[in-house]
Formats: structure tokens, C-alpha cells, sequence
């Protein structure tokens, strides 16, 4: 039996990541109404054929809750990874192309920000922003920037002094032609594993940060709410308010992760050829 | 008009001065062999005579004017020693060569570069492939002097010869200013006009 090679196995797995993360994204916004419906007469009830996922002490379908927080959270992940890759991209590169103090300067923020506990940021620039959905995409946004950022600076300045390089421009090649031809191709690989590798990392603290009281408000069905209301009501025996939406967004943040692996090795010139 | 390195002094921040008041000049049509042992910084010269790096102290002139001041295609073109890094490993060969303007096909024949070889990337093909394509494109129309910095030293004997062959040729119709920098001091000999000791 012939069996496929690693390349299509990747190809295959990314696709399937991709879809299923899709699926999730499009179910939430269309269950979002479900999600609020609150019905007395089926309240507290465990994990059943109709209520896949049980329902919380207002009666609410727990299924369409936590798909809708997924949902959310899938959206807040790709903005703020987003964002966040955006301003990786911009310093990393000015900081190695212009040199000199400019290069000082931003090497020292990305220190000062990447000294900080993450959490601890996160927090505070989005009490800044005045909490809610600004303040948990300011601060996720703000804080996620600097490993990428750090990543893309090192490849620039490596393709800055590279004989290839160097030789183009003196082979009378316009620094537009350069940077076109012979640095964004290199670049490209790199910066699409960080931006996706970035979106796990945007998930789990949205829904951290959310959790701790500093983020998405309450009447939001995000992960993090569910996940902090639940608290209340695990000593009273109803595990599944937590479990299920726990497991839920791990299971998100793996698909994540298994799309940014999968497609680095699909991009690494090291593995291009497997 | 020729290309003239005047009392030029260069220092890397960490190794050191490597070039103390060096002058030297290499008129059209001439052969100049640079010899002298390891870690003199041959290729350091060579990198100033291009434009790679600029002198601490001193002036690299072209026809009178300073290097820095022309523009595009620069007319002193330096072939590296080492082919593999001075190709793009993403790009098939046949953009590769083609970066400096289109190369005629009589000189990737005479090269003996195969039709095949243009579709591979870098890292399909060996050094000494690698180099008559680097050799190749640096023969540009508008290319006035090559520095040669060991550009045959992997290569075996018998391809060596051949590119050297091309090579002169291709020098002596355009009566181009070659520097031939090698440790094989039979080599410079062989080749050239004038040999200046580093």
C-alpha cells in the first residue's frame, strides 16, 4: 500500500485544521441569538441528547454559549494577530534596515515589553483602554508583538549582508526590486508561521485576561465569561459549565497550533522537500 | 581612465586595521594578480574596490570620480568565492542570471552552461556550475573591471582552465580590467600581466 508522503499528510492536516476552525466561526455567529435565549423551565440541566453540552442555571443552551465564544474568541485572535503581526512586521524590519540608534531603540522595547509578564500587560493596557472588546484587542494586540517582531528583524539583517543580496544591488537592481525579488520571499515563510503560531497565544489570553474580570464584559457569551461564571456553580456539582467549554478552547488553541505547524513545514526550506 | 585604490586604510571593529595605505591601480585591458598569504585581506580590497565596503581612509576612484557616485549597474563587478552565496537559493537559476539584463546564449554556451541547469535552483547544482552562472552575470554590458577573488579555487583543474579561457577571452574583447586574486602562484603567472603582492 502506498502511503502519502509527509507533504500531502501536512497539506491534509492544515486543511482540515482550517475547516473545523471555520465550521466553529460560522456556527457561533449563527448561534449567537440561540446563545442568549433563556428558558427557566430547563434550567441546570446536565449533558443530555438534546442539550449536548447541558444548560446553565438561566436555562441557556451551553452548546450554542460556548460555540459562540469560540466564535468570538476565533475573531478577536485573528484581529489582534492581526495587529499584532502587523506591528512585528514594521519594526523588525525598520529596526534591522535602518541600523544605528533606531535599531537601539526598538531592541530595547522589545525587551522592556518582552520583560513584562504577558498577562500582566494584558491587563494593564486594556484596563487603559477602558476594558471591553477595545481594551482586550488593544492589549492583546499590544503585548503579542515583540517574539515575531524580534524573528523578522533577525532574518533582515542576515538577508541585509548576504552576498546574493548585495551582488543584486550592484548589479544595478532598484532597493524596491531588492526588496521584492530577494527579501520577501524569504521573509514570507517565517512571518506566516509567527502570525499564525501568534493566534493561540491571542486566544488564551483574551480568554485569561476575560476570565480575571479585566476584559470582555459580562453579558458577552466569550469563553472567558462562561469559564469565570461557571466558578460559582462547580461546588454545587454542575461540572459540565466548566468542562466542556474548558475543553473546548483547548481544543481551539491545538488546532491553532497544529495549523502553524504544519504549515511551517510546509514553507521551512528545511523540511520543503520531505 | 582606470580604476585606481588611493592610499586606502580599512579597519573591522573587531579584527583590527587589516589595510594600511594601499595603492593600486588597474587600467583597461590589464591583468593584475594580487598575491599574499591568508587573513592580508585580498578579499577585503576586493570588497572596497567594489563598493561593499567603504575605505576608513583613502578613495576609490573610477575614471577620476568616485565610486560611491555611480548609479544602477556598477562597472567594477566582483565574483565571489563562493558561488552558493551569491545566488538566491529561492530562485531558479535562469532569473538568477538574467539579474543584470538578459546574457547573451553564446556565453552561457561558451561557458558550457546546459540548457537544463537554468530551470534548477542553487542547490541542484555544484560550485563550480554555480560560479560560471555568477561569472556569467557579471560580464554584463556596461562592466568595465572584474575582481576575481579566488573564483576557481574549488574547481578541478580542467574546468578551471576552461573558465579561465572563457573568461580571458571575453576580457580581451571588451577590454576589460581584470584583479586576479589566488594563492596558486602558478596561476597568476600563467595569467597575468602584472602581479602585485598584499
Amino acid at each position: 500500500m502506498k502511503g502519502f508522503n509527509r507533504r500531502q499528510t501536512a497539506l491534509a492536516l492544515l486543511l482540515f485544521a482550517l475547516a473545523l476552525l471555520c465550521a466553529v466561526t460560522v456556527a457561533g455567529v449563527a448561534l449567537a441569538d440561540q446563545a442568549m435565549v433563556t428558558d427557566f423551565s430547563r434550567k441546570n440541566l446536565a449533558p443530555c441528547g438534546q442539550f449536548l453540552f447541558g444548560t446553565d442555571w438561566m436555562g441557556r443552551d451551553m452548546l450554542s454559549r460556548t460555540l459562540t465564544g469560540l466564535s468570538l474568541s476565533i475573531r478577536i485572535g485573528l484581529l489582534t494577530a492581526a495587529v499584532s503581526a502587523a506591528i512585528a512586521l514594521l519594526l523588525g524590519a525598520g529596526s534591522a534596515l535602518l541600523g544605528g540608534w533606531a535599531d537601539g531603540v526598538i531592541s530595547w522595547v522589545i525587551d522592556l515589553v518582552m520583560g513584562i509578564p504577558h498577562i500582566l500587560l494584558v491587563m494593564l493596557i486594556s484596563l487603559a483602554f477602558g476594558k471591553g472588546f477595545t481594551g482586550v484587542v488593544a492589549g492583546v494586540a499590544l503585548s503579542h508583538w515583540t517574539s515575531l517582531a524580534r524573528v523578522v528583524r533577525g532574518e533582515v539583517l542576515q538577508l541585509k549582508g548576504a552576498p546574493y543580496i548585495l551582488t543584486a544591488q550592484k548589479l544595478g537592481l532598484s532597493r524596491m526590486a531588492v526588496l521584492r525579488r530577494h527579501m520577501l520571499p524569504h521573509l514570507l515563510p517565517q512571518f506566516l508561521t509567527g502570525l499564525v503560531l501568534l493566534f493561540p497565544h491571542a486566544i488564551l489570553h483574551e480568554a485569561s485576561v476575560t476570565f480575571l474580570g479585566f476584559g470582555l464584559p459580562p453579558e458577552q457569551p466569550a469563553i472567558g465569561v462562561i469559564l469565570s461564571e461557571s466558578m460559582g456553580y462547580l461546588t454545587t456539582g454542575k461540572w459540565w459549565l466548566a468542562v466542556f467549554p474548558g475543553l473546548a478552547l483547548v481544543g481551539v488553541v491545538l488546532l491553532f497550533a497544529l495549523l502553524g505547524d504544519q504549515l511551517r513545514r510546509l514553507l521551512d526550506p528545511a523540511s520543503v522537500h520531505e | 581612465m582606470s580604476l585606481e585604490a588611493k592610499h586606502i586604510s580599512f579597519r573591522y571593529r573587531k579584527k583590527g586595521t587589516v589595510l594600511e595605505d594601499i595603492s593600486l591601480t588597474v587600467e583597461p585591458g590589464e591583468r593584475v594578480g594580487l598575491a599574499g598569504p591568508s587573513g592580508r585581506g585580498k578579499t577585503t580590497l576586493c570588497k572596497l574596490l567594489a563598493g561593499y565596503q567603504r575605505p576608513a581612509k583613502g578613495q576609490v576612484l573610477l575614471d577620476g570620480k568616485p565610486l560611491g557616485e555611480y548609479r544602477g549597474l556598477c562597472p567594477v563587478q566582483m565574483i565571489w568565492q563562493h558561488p552558493e552565496t551569491a545566488v538566491d537559493p529561492l530562485l531558479r537559476l535562469k532569473d538568477s542570471v538574467h539579474e543584470a539584463g538578459p546574457v547573451d546564449q553564446s556565453l552561457l554556451d561558451a561557458f558550457h552552461i546546459q540548457p537544463g541547469w537554468l530551470e534548477r535552483y542553487p542547490a541542484e547544482l555544484s560550485g563550480g556550475e554555480l560560479q560560471r552562472f555568477c561569472i556569467a552575470r557579471a560580464l554584463a554590458p556596461g562592466v568595465k573591471y572584474l575582481l576575481c577573488d579566488e573564483v576557481t579555487a574549488m574547481l578541478d583543474p580542467i574546468t578551471q582552465a576552461q573558465i579561465w579561457n572563457v573568461l580571458l577571452e571575453a576580457a580581451q574583447a571588451r577590454r576589460l580590467g581584470l584583479l586576479i586574486v589566488s594563492h596558486d602562484s602558478a596561476l597568476l603567472e600563467r595569467l597575468c600581466t602584472r602581479i602585485q603582492p598584499l
